[in-house]
């Protein structure tokens, strides 16, 4: 179906174009002096809304040949071999009314004869005409084709935002849920209080991860809050071994940031971190908030020689893809092992909760 | 049933988390007729102890400090039956592969242990090891495919050294051992030449002999020697003879 038939408020616009191209064929039928001005709209009205309905048909070479799909040669067959069959039908239909008027009506005796030296004046502005129509449609096309693609690029970012929020309700390891599992099992027997302290724990940490799939940012106070949950737990596991070191600045517990995002930096401090050592070692976190910036390190002590483990740096590669995602360039992250440290910093915009919801008023 | 089977069944503990070992600990306290002689908390503990205690059993746990659970495999032989106890269920092919008894998951249920515990009895009974094939052999055959091997854990008695391969200037074979200089030490062990050849990156290192695997980084020249064959020169100052085929080998890497 022709776009511009598809609705009748176009079907109408498009006939409105056309008022000010009839206006211009009469004003070139007239200059031949030949032709009087009336007879000259009396011409011009019919053949153009008879050409405007005609050049319609141009939709369709128009579809089937895309301007970037064939050759030079085939494109420019196509529409001058369209131009000059539907130039001459107009030429033709523009001598057979002026025929019919002279015949007809008096005042117009004899204006077929006139109109003969102005035919191929008709037969070129036909052309042109049908060549205008031809470039509107591929206008028109390129115009669908680039919302289409705006439509994709809307469509790929919700998938992309989809795919950041499945990421995120995996990456509760469930090997931590496991290991803490097993370590509860063995304090059934030996240290029952323990081991319910521990549930309570554990059911905390989950209860607060499956809260987060669904928002976009949270303040930096509750990610802190979940991972203090979390150590508990870890805690238990690794007793004396693990040491969690915090300095937090004030100001930045309000700032928002990503659920999720420092907790994976945090276990994977612990698991190819801490985890490898014989006695344990520290881990340093450290939030400063500054110039509109918020900037996070999480120092630990590892083992460089320690046994490659498979799945290592996956945590990492996830969050550094989610700053990316997110942030663009306004994030940066940077991971790196010197000597026996390891060390992630991060730094992000800080936006506000408050702020973001006035703006989003 | 003779008197070898009815003495009490060795057995070692080995994890890194206390907790994991005193679940095995508790489990193991109901069976008199075995033994709990080492718990261990790291690989370098668990080959130690396997050297010196000879155990017949070992409950090992894969991801530790130190040494992985496999590479601690690699080092006590198939004297021993080995149990793996870990969180995760990716390693189960290997472990097979390397002739675990058998393969349990945290958390570790009672009834599977027993399972297990039975697995190994009939294991220790059947005598010996399962297989004639080293267990490093083994190990290098359950290596995940394209990866090649960052370091290589040699044990000398209760002692390990571990070698980064970037620190190995060159491999010999010695009967059913490789003996692999690094740093100016000869470190022994028990695997073929073939087998750590094809656990090596072929881009790093080149069989240069039917005895010799060389580092390429340290190859300083190839000199000619007697006819048809060369002699390597290392940075080192070692000097390694160079077949015909492995000078062909070595020219078509030095001409990429």
């Amino acid at each position: 179906m022709n776009p511009l038939l598809a609705q009748l408020r176009r079907t109408l616009l498009y006939l409105i174009a056309w008022i000010p191209l009839a206006g211009l064929l009469a004003y070139l039928l007239a200059m031949s002096r030949q032709i009087r001005p009336e007879e000259a709209v009396a011409l011009a009205v019919p053949l153009c809304l008879f050409y405007a309905f005609f050049c319609l048909s141009a939709w369709y070479p128009c579809r089937t040949t895309p301007i970037d799909g064939v050759s030079l040669e085939k494109l420019l067959m196509t529409h001058v071999g369209g131009a000059l069959v539907a130039a001459g039908i107009w030429t033709f239909a523009a001598w057979v009314l002026a025929w019919i008027l002279s015949s007809s009506v008096s005042a117009f005796r004899g204006l077929n004869e006139r109109l003969f030296p102005s035919l191929p004046v008709i037969l070129v502005t036909g052309i042109l005409l049908y060549l205008l129509s031809v470039f509107f449609y591929y206008v028109l096309i390129a115009l669908d084709a680039s919302r289409a693609a705006e439509a994709r690029v809307m469509h790929m970012s919700i998938l992309a935002r989809e795919a950041e929020l499945k990421a995120l309700k995996a990456q509760v390891n469930p090997h931590f849920l496991f290991n803490s599992l097993n370590s509860i099992s063995a304090l059934t027997s030996s240290d029952p209080a323990k081991a319910r302290e521990m549930c309570v724990l554990l059911g905390d940490f989950l209860r607060r991860t499956l809260g987060l799939g669904e928002k976009s940012a949270i303040p930096l106070e509750e990610e802190m809050s979940l991972i203090h949950a979390f150590l508990a737990v870890e805690k238990t596991r690794f007793g004396a071994r693990l040491h969690m070191e915090e300095a937090i600045a004030k100001d930045a517990l309000a700032v928002d940031v990503p659920p999720l995002l420092l907790q994976p930096l945090v276990e994977n401090a612990i698991s190819h971190g801490i985890a490898n050592l014989v006695d344990g070692g520290w881990i340093h976190l450290d939030v400063g908030c500054e110039n509109g910036s918020v900037s996070i390190v999480v120092e630990n002590l590892f083992d460089p020689e320690a046994p490659a483990r498979r799945k290592g740096g996956v945590g990492l590669a996830n969050v550094r893809q989610r700053l990316q995602a997110r942030y663009g360039n306004r994030a940066t992250f940077e991971a790196k092992g010197e000597g026996d440290r390891f060390r992630v910093a991060i730094t992000l915009p800080a936006g506000k909760s408050s702020e973001r919801e006035v703006a989003a008023q | 049933m003779n008197f070898e089977a009815a003495r009490k069944i060795r057995a070692v503990v080995v994890d890194d988390e206390e907790l994991a070992r005193q679940i095995l600990r508790e489990f193991l306290s109901s069976h008199p007729e075995i033994e709990l002689v080492a718990e261990c908390a790291n690989g370098f503990e668990a080959v130690k102890a396997v050297a010196e205690l000879k155990p017949d059993l070992v409950f090992l746990d894969i991801q530790m400090p130190k040494l992985d659970g496999f590479e601690v495999l690699e080092l006590i032989g198939n004297e021993t039956a080995v149990v793996f106890v870990t969180a995760h269920d990716n390693f189960a092919i290997r472990a097979f592969e390397v002739h675990a008894v058998d393969y349990l998951m945290k958390p570790v249920g009672a009834s599977r242990f027993e399972a297990a515990l039975k697995r190994a009895k009939e294991r220790l009974e059947g005598k010996g090891p399962s297989n004639a094939a080293s267990a490093a052999e083994l190990a290098a055959a359950a290596r995940p495919p394209a990866q090649y091997l960052e370091r290589i854990p040699v044990r000398d008695g209760a002692r390990v050294f571990i070698i980064p391969v970037a620190k190995l200037d060159y491999v010999e074979a010695q009967d059913d051992y490789v003996a692999l200089a690094s740093d100016g030490k000869k470190h022994l062990k028990q695997q073929t030449i073939a087998s750590l050849e094809t656990a090596l990156d072929p881009s790093r290192f080149l069989r240069v002999h039917r005895s010799y695997i060389v580092n390429l980084e340290r190859v300083a020249k190839i000199e000619p020697y007697l006819k048809d064959s060369h002699v390597a020169v290392l940075t080192t100052g070692a000097q390694l003879p160079v077949s015909r085929a492995g000078y062909a080998r070595l020219r078509e890497f030095l001409d990429r």
